[in-house]
């Protein structure tokens, strides 16, 4: 019978790292987000040399006695999702710069389209208007750089100045 | 018999390497589309096949020659071959349409360069989650796919783009993570991560550590499939991409994990403890998904809800766990991507006819485009499930399997589906008058539609018909491979055929047996 008890240092990380993760993913900066999927991400990685069982001998076949060999399937697993985990770090990091360069922040915004539907259900209008009803002017685009969070103050057309 | 198995591992290789000359021949537009279109009508070739001969018993290709439950192994069982045929002409279709499409326009909307070797890698990644027989493979072919959808959703880099596309790869993401999560622990509750192995190990395990590992595979395909309250992210991020990577998304990305689900819940989790839970959310999925769609404004975003509600459909079948229920899932999934994605390739031409996706300032198509009119109104009705149409078909089977279960809760589900199919009437028959019967605000100058782009959409609604005209063939397929699928003996028997190893050679193993097996 391999010995599967976990090793409690390792188990206590993983917790931490999820945690952390977890509280930066809530976040509305695209880079906390993206050290929260990084901590995530590690935390993931870890649980697997758990689930490989305890530590051992390198498992190389003649070299070693093979009842001392530890797991190598849960390592090879690891490196993969390591270099996934690097692709889509990178690609996020793109986003975020990209993200700056058009809007000089990288917080994540809140959906236009989304809003105005939603500022509609609050002063109980229909949801589309029909020929001799007046429709808001103004493109998406130009809403969604006028519309951040909730860290501005009243920004027009926001949910908040419908609410009494 | 011919051996045919080399096909297996043909719809993943092929976009692959062809992905990898695409991207060699960036100085070349015209060689790189010939290349893509050659690769995908290839891969349509090889799942027809697979298709015909999955009929008789599940394929298996034990990759490099290494036996099954050590190395990873490729299944093309009828469900697998099936999904695989209607996602590859799903994809040809939208690859030929947005062809058409960067003709029209300048290379701006769909940098060719870019857009062929990532649309390749995406139709590689969705062959390889269908035909994988091993948890981590199904993985590594999610990633794949979205990795490629991340390209995709951001293409071009536009501000709205980038919004949309920073929610869908971070809830992608988290999703990944969680499939991770649940791969490390069935790993290390059971020692493999081989499908047909789990299938033989996972009832011997403590069955509340199997609950755990059941709900995390559930809540990572639930994320991915978008079923209700995991669905938020879909409408969100779907509408803004172009319209042929909204078609192909709405497709196929959703139904690799309505996929993913079917076939955990059969071969890994048969007992069917989730079920009540499924049908709940399966209702709420259905109604709160319509229930969005009727509120919008914007067709895309419509069309975005009225595709997570019919999920629920799907996750409907799923949970009722019976051959019917099945049989009534899979016939539906098949319509779905097709009818979901024609619509969407049809709604790209209303943008272009229209020149908004907007309900209010659209008006008048009917008359400016009569063809387009039709070519809205097939689907649109498909989708509302109005008869002959294999809409129609797919959900009088789900309610078939429902009253048959005859649990008061499957009676309730029956009422929310067929509430559900009335709402998905009344939002498409609102698009269809405000978009193709309302005056316009402005004349608009009459437009012609490129005739590579209606084509391909008018094709792909055909393949839609044909799923009404097959029916009766198609539907007795689809039976046969729930039939499998819950009986799991053939899927288990032809992966690891005498109970222990697969095909593949594993010297080194087969000499310990004995020491094993006193």
């Amino acid at each position: 019978m391999i010995d599967m008890s976990p090793n409690i240092v390792l188990v206590v990380t993983i917790g931490v790292l999820f945690a952390a993760g977890v509280y930066l993913l809530l976040e509305r900066s695209l880079s906390r987000v993206l050290i929260g999927v990084i901590l995530i991400g590690n935390g993931a990685n870890l649980l697997f040399l758990v689930a490989g069982g305890a530590a051992g001998r390198p498992p190389i076949v003649g070299d070693e006695p093979e009842r001392q060999m530890s797991d190598p399937l849960p390592q090879a697993m690891v490196l993969t999702a390591i270099v996934i985990t690097l692709g889509m770090t990178a690609f996020l990091l793109a986003l975020a710069y990209r993200s700056w360069q058009l809007h000089r922040h990288d917080e994540v915004q809140d959906d236009v389209e989304d809003r105005r539907i939603a500022h509609l259900a609050a002063v109980d209008e229909r949801a589309f208007a029909d020929l001799d009803t007046e429709v808001a002017a103004g493109t998406l685009d130009e809403e969604a750089a006028e519309a951040r969070d909730e860290t501005d103050q009243g920004a027009p057309g926001t949910v908040r100045e419908v609410r009494p | 018999m011919t051996d045919y198995t080399w096909l297996v591992p043909l719809p993943v290789v092929i976009p692959l390497s062809a992905a990898g000359l695409a991207l060699a021949l960036y100085r070349r537009p015209n060689v790189q589309r010939f290349v893509t279109v050659v690769a995908l009508a290839l891969v349509l070739v090889a799942s027809v096949a697979l298709l015909v001969l999955a009929d008789d018993g599940p394929l298996v290709v034990d990759v490099g020659g290494w036996a099954a439950p050590v190395g990873i192994d490729l299944v093309a069982d009828r469900l697998s071959a099936l999904m695989l045929t209607i996602s590859s002409a799903v994809t040809l279709c939208v690859l030929l349409y947005s062809l058409a499409q960067g003709n029209e326009d300048d290379e701006e909307s769909a940098p060719v360069s870019i857009y062929h070797p990532t649309y390749l890698v995406l139709t590689a990644g969705v062959a390889n989650a269908f035909l994988s027989g091993d948890l981590f493979n199904l993985y590594v072919g999610f990633e794949i796919l979205l990795a490629a959808s991340y390209v995709l959703i951001t293409l071009g880099g536009t501000g709205e783009r980038i919004r949309a596309g920073t929610i869908y790869i971070v809830v992608a993401l988290l999703s990944s993570v969680l499939f991770l999560v649940a791969i490390a622990m069935i790993y290390a509750a059971t020692g493999t991560v081989n499908l047909a192995q789990l299938a033989l190990r996972l009832p011997e395990i403590d069955p509340g550590v199997r609950l755990v590992l059941q709900v995390l595979l559930l809540l990572a395909f639930a994320i991915k499939a978008a079923v209700f309250p995991l669905s938020a992210w879909l409408p969100d991020s779907y509408p803004t991409a172009p319209a042929p990577v909204t078609a192909v998304f709405a497709g196929l990305l959703t139904k690799v994990g309505v996929y993913a689900i079917i076939r955990t819940q059969t071969l890994l989790f048969p007992d069917g403890r989730l079920d009540d839970a499924l049908m709940w959310a399966a209702l709420a999925t259905m109604v709160i998904g319509i229930l969005g769609a009727v509120a919008q404004d914007d067709i895309k975003r419509l069309l975005s809800f009225t595709l997570v509600s019919h999920i629920g459909f799907m996750v409907f079948g799923i949970a009722l766990a019976t051959d019917l229920g099945y049989t009534a899932a899979i016939y539906y999934v098949a319509h779905h991507i097709t009818v979901q994605t024609a619509l969407f390739l049809v709604v790209g031409l209303v943008e272009r006819a229209g020149g908004s996706t907007s309900l209010t300032k659209l008006g008048g198509l009917a008359k400016l485009t009569p063809v387009l009119a039709i070519l809205f109104f097939i689907p649109a009705m498909n989708l509302g499930g109005i008869p002959p149409l294999s809409g129609f078909l797919g959900k009088i089977g789900l309610i078939e399997a429902g009253v048959q279960l005859g649990t008061p809760l499957a009676y309730v589900l029956v009422v929310g589906s067929v509430v559900t199919s009335l709402l998905t009437l009344y939002a498409l028959v609102k698009a269809w008058n405000k978009a193709f019967w309302q005056t316009p605000e402005e004349p608009r100058p009459p437009v012609r539609l490129p005739f590579g782009m209606v084509a391909p959409t008018a094709a792909l609604i055909v393949v839609g018909l044909m799923l009404t005209v097959a029916a009766g063939p198609l539907y007795a397929y689809t039976e046969r491979a729930a039939v499998s699928l819950t009986e799991r003996t053939p899927y288990v028997d032809a992966v690891l055929p005498d109970g222990e190893r697969g095909q593949g050679v594993s010297a080194d193993v087969a000499e310990e047996q004995p020491e094993g097996q006193p």
